[in-house]
């Protein structure tokens, strides 16, 4: 007997994006995105892998004019219809950034932060899930004993970490990363990669890589993305192995980008 | 022949030091002089003390406890207004026809002569809401005057807070008076408070704002509500310097200097303040 795919977390219908200045970020994208595992998004810049990124959690909307044509549904919901609540969406989406922000507090207040914004304060509760994040980003042995330090004080490789560690004690369902380890050192983004393959388990991820080879090293599944559009779209390994379509050959052999 | 690019260096640096010597040393004269003239004259007596004999003798307690009610019942009407249109202008409003307006208004505000405040406040506070000359009446006009001063320093310092935080707060699922209120405020408070006590600075030092609208010539009590006049220092030493024939100098230079003590300390406040965040800052 074989079982049935998971249901996609994310469905994307004939999405374009449309910025205040006139530009159209997407064109007409359409893609499905499994659960628990790691979704890449890469090509060049200027792509709209980003943007696609940033839909996700409708973080675009922090531009004020940007216009959503088509549909995104998570979990069967359309989040991008005007009733949608961005707050409660950002907390099932959580996303890293591609320069680590650590937010001008100390570690453990890093932390504590997603979940006190919803409304959490018991003490116990916010414990736990500060420690489950800080150990399943790789980070908990190397901070256990500098909670109460500013979290500017951590390396560049820790302070990315911790922002990893601070959207996993947010517990959401999704975890967006925007070339989350463009800043960091070889070793850093080791651990980072590493961290990811424990995270998908419980976790959907969707990278914008900063590399080509990353992306061949993260994909369970891919999409080529080239202004605006999506060229190409299948199972991690054979897009990179085997593409299909040539512009995503050239890209990925390193005739382009 | 061209002059080299190390003599042009020299000549701009020595230019600006003399320039910087000459701002300071106008500073420095100026402050000193009303040490050295005004320092005989202070002793607790002076301080704490009510003028006597047509304030020629006795002390200028009045005019420091009024400018002090002057200037705390500015901050407390001053501050919250002025802090919350600053975190409007700079968190909350798009870029608009009327936000600019709204910006055009502060800057010719802040331009706008002090004695204009006060022909203003006399006609508003005092003559239309029926206020009378009191110290409600003043407080309200000064911070008219101060508004402007503590929006635009507000509205700087809440806007040089980093906009990744911004974004990463929202990200996180904040709420964007979540995200002013842990993240923005927080980090802009430094720069606000500086801005605050300038502002409340300037209200305590002039005199033309509360001439018309509570200030007094001369009281023999402290003022018992907001709605009495008091004295105040600014006018006080207006009142002694030229309406007072027989005037002992000495008192004089007394009354300049403890202003000034009062005007510089908040300052000093103002610069400590501000170091000490500065050197806790993270980014």
């Amino acid at each position: 007997m074989v079982s049935a795919p998971p249901a996609p977390k994310f469905v994307v219908e004939n999405l374009s994006v449309q910025y205040p200045d006139g530009t159209e970020s997407l064109r007409n994208v359409s893609l499905q995105i499994p659960p628990n595992a790691v979704t890449v998004l890469f090509g060049p810049a200027g792509g709209g892998k980003s943007t696609l990124l940033r839909t996700f959690n409708r973080l675009n909307d922090l531009v004020e004019g940007t216009r959503y044509l088509g549909k995104v549904l998570l979990d069967g919901e359309n989040i991008l219809s005007p009733k949608v609540d961005l707050v409660a969406l950002r907390r099932r989406v959580g996303m890293v950034f591609a320069q680590p922000v650590p937010l001008p507090m100390t570690v453990r207040e890093n932390m504590t932060y997603g979940l006190e914004l919803a409304g959490e304060s018991r003490r116990s509760k916010l414990v736990r899930s500060m420690e489950e994040g800080l150990r399943a980003a790789a980070l908990w042995d190397e901070v256990k004993d500098r909670l109460d330090e500013p979290a500017g004080a951590l390396s560049g490789g820790q302070q990315q970490r911790l922002c990893l560690a601070r959207v996993l004690a947010m517990q959401p369902e999704v975890i967006l990363m925007d070339e989350p380890t463009s800043g960091l050192d070889p070793i850093s983004t080791a651990k980072v990669e590493d961290s990811l393959q424990t995270i998908k388990k419980k976790y959907t991820v969707v990278i914008v890589p900063h590399s080509v080879q990353q992306a061949g090293r993260l994909a369970d599944w891919a999409g080529f993305f080239l202004q605006g559009e999506l060229v190409e779209w299948g199972e991690g390994k054979n897009l990179f192995i085997a593409p299909k379509v040539k512009r995503t050959e050239d890209y990925v052999t390193g005739r382009f980008g | 022949m061209r002059i080299s690019r190390i003599v042009t260096q020299r000549i701009a640096f020595t230019l600006l030091t003399l320039v910087m010597a000459a701002t300071m040393l106008g500073i420095l004269a100026i402050i000193a002089y009303i040490f050295l003239k005004g320092l005989p004259a202070l002793s607790p007596e002076f301080i704490f003390s009510m003028p006597t004999h047509g304030m020629r003798e006795g002390g200028i307690w009045p005019a420091i406890v009024g400018t002090v009610y002057l200037t705390l019942g500015t901050a407390v009407i001053a501050v919250p207004i002025g802090l919350l249109a600053a975190v409007y202008l700079s968190e909350y409003a798009s870029d608009s026809p009327f936000t600019r307006a709204i910006r055009i208004a502060i800057v010719n505000l802040a331009g706008i002569p002090s004695v204009v405040y006060g022909l203003f406040g006399l006609a508003l506070f005092v003559l239309f809401l029926g206020l009378g000359s009191s110290i409600a009446a003043a407080c309200l006009t000064l911070s008219i005057m101060t508004l402007p001063v503590i929006i635009s320093t507000a509205e700087e310092a809440l806007r040089s807070v980093p906009q990744a935080f911004r974004l990463v707060s929202v990200s996180m699922g904040g709420t964007r008076w979540q995200t002013v209120w842990r993240i923005v405020l927080p980090q802009a408070l430094p720069g606000i408070l500086t801005g605050v006590i300038l502002g409340l600075e300037r209200a305590a030092g002039e005199t033309a704002p509360i001439l018309f609208t509570g200030a007094a010539y001369f009281l023999p009590q402290l003022p018992k509500s907001i709605f009495d006049g008091t004295m105040a220092l600014p006018y006080h030493l207006f009142v002694i310097s030229t309406q007072v024939p027989g005037m002992p100098v000495k008192i004089q230079y007394g009354t300049a200097l403890v202003l000034l003590i009062f005007v510089l300390a908040m300052n000093l406040v103002a610069t400590l303040i501000r170091s000490y965040y500065r050197s806790r800052r993270q980014w």
